[in-house]
């Protein structure tokens, strides 16, 4: 293995040559995950969820609906948030952080602290996905990122003064709550967020 | 999910010839569409041809003032480009009024081009579609279609195009790079995705095996551009209907006018008779609705889709009246 990503079975592609008749349906892949890298070799249909899931015991990070619609799946990769059900672990070749590897031995993530603090969460299916979004959605404010809601002229939402309630909810609407504990997730990011 | 063989690109000819090398082989960029029809089972390719870390993704100015914008760049990079948000504004726009944080994140300049029609009966492989399956019939036309075309449907296909980015790219005059075997070639936006006819199988005028190398935007002909998205819930749904406009007003007279519809057909809907109305008119409220209802008369709506229309004109004059106020 040359680096942290895949190459297709063995295979490197040939120049100029042509690939085999049969291609391999499986890829040898070497995944960074919370710090620890695992080397597995995967059918290529494995999602990243899948793996995380199935075949490395990180049961954290839900599957909802499988299909991009939910956010429970929700990991960083490189840092950032994606839905884990639409990527192919294949194609994965950043360092990934799953909910299990937010906190810092036993004391919690500051946002994992504050949905507990303010109880947001009631099932709790949702509540990985939500963590790790809102991870990352606070770094994307940091960096000036702007949303739907941030008015054209402005500069992202740098400063959480601007991460009003509003912004929140738009930035956190990829991550689906059945339960309805919205509210109390929008509170628990603003306490993060200061 | 069918078994595939998979294949990481470095290179652009490294991926032409890996697609040409297996029949059937398709690209993947960021997978939010492509794994979603492979999982239904819509999409089935033998091999997949990763292009995601192909060497394009820049966002460069261009010599004339205009901008590249690489294939590959992702849509919430491209979002939040402070080019892109000041010069090209409804394109930042509709990029993030599209789908959600995770799938921006993901999703690729030449993938939100290249994406599906969301159209149910396309998505589900147990009803006919002529679009997936040519010649099975549309089902839609008579069954569940409130979400779907108004202008330039055909008996085969009503579908809509699901993109925001392309709409906004319709009304900037964006270009459209292409790389084949043959060579390179661009083809302006208003013409890459195609109207049904009797060819709905083809949503776009790509040929097999041609990649999608980059976007490119002219300098902004409009003093201000917008874009604006009716759907059923505040964020992360398709559009029901959507508008990116760019106007110059000067002496309160309309000096230039770009305007495009989404949601309403199988491809971004530029106005051109609309804007050729606003041209010189003055800068009213009543010639925007002129304007507007010049491009819609040509609507012929399905039995559960008129809504569309008085929405799309409501949505435009909106748009319109908003960017001439603009300082
Ligand atoms: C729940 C959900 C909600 C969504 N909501 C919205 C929305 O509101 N608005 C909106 O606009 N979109 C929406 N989307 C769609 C999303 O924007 C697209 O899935 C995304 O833009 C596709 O980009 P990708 O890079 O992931 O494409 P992929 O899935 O990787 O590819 C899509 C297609 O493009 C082809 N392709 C990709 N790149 C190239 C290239 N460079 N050259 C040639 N072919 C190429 C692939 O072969 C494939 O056929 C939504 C998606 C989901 C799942
Ligand atoms: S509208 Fe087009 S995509 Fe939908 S069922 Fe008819 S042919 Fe298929
Ligand atoms: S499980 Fe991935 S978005 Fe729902
Ligand atoms: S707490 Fe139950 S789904 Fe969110």
């Amino acid at each position: 293995m040359d680096d942290a990503g895949a190459t297709s079975g063995s295979r490197t592609f040939r120049e100029g040559g042509t690939e085999e008749r049969h291609p391999d349906p499986t890829s040898f892949v070497s995944l960074r995950i919370n710090g620890n890298t695992h080397e597995l070799r995967l059918d290529n249909r494995t999602t990243l969820l899948d793996t995380l899931r199935e075949h490395l015991d990180l049961t954290g990070a839900k599957k909802g609906c499988d299909h991009g619609q939910c956010g429970a799946c929700t990991v960083l990769v490189g840092g950032r948030r994606i839905n884990s059900c639409l990527v192919l672990a294949v194609t994965c070749d950043e360092p990934v952080t799953t909910i299990e590897g937010l906190a810092d031995h036993d004391r919690l993530h500051p946002l994992q602290e504050a949905f507990v603090a303010r109880d947001a969460l009631q099932c709790g299916y949702c509540t990985p996905g939500q963590i790790c979004s809102a991870v990352a959605m606070l770094d994307e404010a940091a960096a000036g990122h702007p949303s739907h809601v941030t008015p054209p002229g402005r500069p992202g939402a740098g400063d959480p003064e601007l991460l009003t309630p509003e912004e929140i909810r738009e930035r956190m609407s990829g991550n689906i709550c059945r339960c309805g504990a919205y509210a109390n997730i929008v509170d628990a990011i603003q306490e993060a967020a200061r | 999910m069918k078994p595939f063989g998979y294949l990481r690109a470095d290179r652009t000819d490294q991926a032409l010839a890996a697609y040409a090398a297996h029949p059937g082989a398709q690209y993947v960029a960021g997978g939010t569409n492509l794994v979603d029809l492979m999982k239904l089972g819509v999409a089935t390719p033998p091999f997949l041809v990763d292009i995601s870390r192909l060497p394009l993704d820049g966002v460069d100015e261009t010599a004339d003032g205009g901008l590249r914008i690489g294939a590959t760049v992702r849509n919430s990079d491209l979002a939040a480009h402070p080019l892109v948000r000041t010069r090209y504004t409804a394109l930042s726009q509709a990029l993030l009024a599209g789908a959600s944080a995770q799938l921006r994140n993901a999703a690729t300049t030449g993938g939100n081009l290249l994406q599906r029609t969301r159209c149910p009966y396309f998505q589900d492989t147990s009803k006919p579609c002529n679009k997936r399956a040519p010649g099975t019939g549309c089902p839609a036309r008579e069954g569940v279609h409130r979400d779907l075309a108004v202008l330039g449907h055909s008996a085969r296909c009503v579908a809509t195009h699901p993109s925001d980015m392309a709409v906004a790219l319709a009304a900037l005059d964006a270009q459209v790079h292409l790389l084949g075997l043959d060579g390179e070639r661009t083809v302006p936006l208003t013409e890459f995705h195609r109207l049904p006819g009797d060819t709905p199988e083809h949503d776009t005028v790509v040929r097999p095996g041609e990649l999608v190398t980059a976007v490119t935007l002219p300098p902004p002909a409009g003093a201000h551009s917008a874009y604006r998205k009716a759907r059923d819930r505040a964020s992360y749904a398709f559009a029901l209907v959507s508008v990116a406009a760019a106007l110059t007003v000067e002496e309160g007279a309309v000096r230039h006018a770009a305007l495009a519809f989404g949601g309403v057909a199988h491809a971004p809907w530029r106005a051109r008779a609309a804007e050729e109305v606003l041209r010189g008119e003055p800068a009213t409220e009543e010639t925007y609705a002129r304007a507007v209802d010049a491009e819609l008369a040509a609507a012929d709506p399905l039995r559960d889709n008129a809504f569309k229309v008085p929405l799309a004109r409501g949505l435009a004059v909106r748009v319109l009246t908003d960017l001439a106020f603009r300082p």
